[in-house]
């Protein structure tokens, strides 16, 4: 059987490379919580892998895909918000 | 967003690929742009909208408002070597200013390209500075500040 295109829930790897510290509320060492802000100027921009909606489809993208062009990557707080 | 969208053809020109983040979902970046950017930009957002699910991408670049559970505004220009060069971050009421990040694109890439420095407020074509011994306590010599706002 073909596996579906997509489903609801498509994992990616989010921050790639970044050490997290485990979460002490829940216990369950599996789950990590915080992660540490490592974006400096002048440093390396780190990596990570995310779900993305590309050219009217959805697929997994990785900022190192981009290595060897300029990039801007613009947070916003939230589709539909007014700035 | 919609902002950047509109000036994506710029951004293309000068070889930069413009990537969205915010912590929707893919599915509601899918919905916003068929439902209302593609209203403010004919065809609708032209690069790719990415998913931070958690925040977690955002918290690494330091863009995750904890309390309001979303990824703050903050922009991050990314050389070909993937070093960030620049980065600007603000609060949430006021927007940013897509002029001035295409200005800053065109100085790094100049600066990259031939290795001069570009003063305050620098726009192609105008005094760049070669940092040296030799400029040392004579740049007033070159570059006076009213040139900051020409």
């Amino acid at each position: 059987m073909a596996e579906p295109k997509d489903s609801c829930v498509k994992p990616a790897r989010g921050p790639i490379g970044i050490p997290r510290t485990e979460s002490v509320e829940s216990g369950n060492p599996n789950i990590l919580k915080e992660v540490i802000m490592t974006a400096k100027v002048g440093k390396p921009a780190p990596d990570f892998e995310v779900n993305a909606f590309i050219d009217g489809g959805f697929e997994n993208i990785s900022l190192s895909k981009f290595k060897g062009q300029w990039v801007v990557l613009c947070f916003y707080p939230g589709d539909f918000t007014f700035v | 967003m919609a902002a950047v969208a509109s000036k994506y053809e710029e951004f293309k020109v000068l070889g930069v690929q413009v990537l969205s983040v915010s912590t929707d979902s893919r599915f509601i970046h899918k919905i916003w742009d068929e439902e209302e950017l593609s209203k403010m930009v004919k065809g609708g957002i032209p690069f790719p909208m990415l998913s931070d699910a958690g925040g977690l991408v955002g918290k690494v670049y330091g863009v995750y408002d904890d309390e309001a559970g979303v990824d703050i505004r903050g922009r991050f220009l990314i050389d070909p070597d993937g070093i960030i060069q620049a980065m600007e971050v603000v609060t949430p009421p006021v927007g940013r200013n897509v002029s001035e990040l295409i200005r800053q694109v065109k100085a790094f890439q100049h600066v990259r390209a031939t290795g001069e420095a570009t003063p305050s407020g620098w726009q192609p074509g105008k005094t760049t500075l070669t940092p040296g011994p030799d400029l040392v306590g004579k740049v007033w010599k070159v570059w006076k500040p009213e040139m900051a706002f020409e």
